[in-house]
């Protein structure tokens, strides 16, 4: 098993770190807990009393405004009370230690951190060092895993194409650094797509990218053909060190989306990406906008499962610690 | 070791009851609940002795439990489905079985996130008196009272068969 970490005794989560290592039957109950969470943020009162009394902790080492704000949001229509720390203004800068750091959140009875951090594997550091009871959720690392996006997106596909079984996808774009392509190929092959597809300049993807279990096009026309769902990545500049492109038009004019592109999909295909979009650079802003898109229910989808991991996270921790000695 | 017991004649008796619990308060703008899943089945079965056609509420209760903390969460909750407005509405709460009134005080407090009901009623197939909560059935199937070691069961949804379950111990944390 690769992450035993995010799982107690009876095999339900109790930190989120990744969506590698979870079965098929655990991600499709994050989507159907993730569905009635739905219907309550359809309600007068978008509400329920699941975490009252408990503490989350919004810990953003990299700035993030989608989702922070939706962890926020999440986790106070959960009654959780909610504490931001920004790191950038935090003790950190003035040399205490992360763990120090964890340490004296802890004491102030956190019972659940959301981690955003630059480096890869910062999440799961944070919940080996953990103290047991409290829940830990990788809200992106580095380039390894944003796998509460990946889940929104399984969200999101399942809400429009009802099934994953005979769905061909596609991922375009800057595949090399992006945290929620890898997660979203893992999601999308434990859930039972059909097809994964990688469409980027050679420059832009992993090597060995195929051991994912991705069929890989450098040719935007050829690479949609027959696609059910189209995912578009943004170009992450500010990751970027060296010259990777030769210039933002001529990426635009090879792998940017445009309606006449898109109508190499399938027709009833649809447009997602995750945000923040560069119109004109990745997308054209008439796909972004068009009927095929359904790039702001990601969003409010992003409520919904983030307020599915961290109950179900809780969940675990509660019934983890009945359990210990 | 079980035995089965048919409901039919405990609906027939709720929808009188109820029949004449609506017309003492003169109540005539109601709308059915159904705690999934028996108390949706209960309410479905008194709608149809009454020939009400009207679009059922269900609720899952699984967000509003007070054992979350010791249980966790349900893995398999559903979304709550209410296909009309309660605001101002006398709403009848149905569940298959009353013991402790948690469930119920559980299902009062989700119902008050979609408004403010005129009023809430509670109609249970089965009470069996032991309530550890202010909580008291307005219309009620049958009152039964059973042993430590015994559990009830509505199986369904069809037919609908009330089943005693004889346990090794009682439940610790049964929550009805």
């Amino acid at each position: 098993m690769q992450t035993p970490i995010q799982l107690n005794e009876s095999g339900q989560l109790k930190h989120f770190l990744t969506v590698s290592g979870l079965s098929k039957s655990l991600l499709t109950e994050i989507l159907d807990t993730a569905d009635s969470f739905i219907e309550v943020g359809e309600r007068n009162i978008k509400k329920v009393p699941l975490l009252r009394g408990k503490t989350v902790v919004n810990l953003f080492f990299e700035p993030s405004t989608r989702t922070r704000s939706t962890f926020e949001l999440a986790a106070k229509r959960l009654s959780a009370d909610v504490l931001n720390v920004n790191i950038s203004t935090s003790a950190t800068s003035k040399g205490e230690s992360l763990s120090d750091m964890l340490r004296n959140l802890e004491a102030m009875a956190s019972d659940m951190f959301v981690v955003r951090h630059s480096q890869s594997g910062a999440a799961h550091f944070i919940a080996e060092s953990v103290t047991p009871g409290v829940a830990i959720v990788n809200a992106g690392d580095g380039w390894h895993a944003h796998p509460t996006q990946a889940m929104l997106d399984m969200l999101t596909i399942r809400q429009n194409k009802g099934r994953f079984e005979g769905l061909k996808v596609a991922i375009i774009g800057d595949i090399l650094h992006s945290r929620v392509a890898r997660s979203q190929i893992r999601a999308l092959n434990t859930l039972g797509a059909e097809e994964v597809r990688v469409i980027a300049p050679n420059t832009l993807l992993p090597l060995h990218v195929s051991s994912l279990g991705v069929n890989v096009f450098n040719d935007l026309t050829e690479g949609l053909k027959d696609i059910d769902v189209v995912i578009m990545l943004r170009l992450q500049r500010e990751r970027m060190q060296g010259a990777l492109l030769p210039s933002e038009q001529e990426y635009f004019q090879l792998y940017g989306l445009t309606r006449e592109k898109l109508k190499h999909a399938k027709p009833d295909a649809i447009v997602m990406h995750p945000g923040p979009i560069n119109r004109g650079v990745e997308i054209e802003s008439e796909v972004a906008d068009g009927k095929q898109s359904v790039i702001l229910d990601q969003v409010t989808n992003g409520i919904a499962i983030r307020m599915a991991v961290m109950s179900m996270a809780m969940s675990g921790q509660a019934t983890a610690a009945k359990h210990a000695p | 070791m079980h035995e089965r017991q048919s409901v039919e004649a405990l609906v027939h008796s709720m929808t009188q009851q109820l029949k004449r619990f609506l017309a003492d308060k003169q109540r005539h703008d109601i709308e059915f609940i159904g705690i999934r899943s028996g108390g949706v089945w209960v309410a479905q079965a008194i709608q149809a002795e009454l020939g009400n056609q009207q679009a059922l509420g269900e609720l899952d209760i699984s967000f509003y439990r007070d054992d979350f903390t010791r249980i966790g969460l349900n893995p398999r909750v559903t979304p709550s489905s209410l296909p009309f407005a309660t605001e101002n509405k006398h709403l009848i709460l149905c569940d298959d079985v009353l013991m402790s009134g948690r469930t119920v005080r559980a299902a009062m407090n989700e119902l008050f996130d979609y408004g403010r009901p005129a009023s809430i009623s509670l109609a249970v197939l089965v009470n069996l008196g032991r309530p550890e909560l202010p909580i008291q059935p307005d219309i009620v199937g049958a009152n039964l009272s059973l042993q430590q070691n015994e559990r009830i069961k509505l199986m369904g949804p069809s037919p609908l068969t009330l089943e005693i379950q004889q346990t090794e111990v009682s439940p610790p944390d049964q929550q009805a």
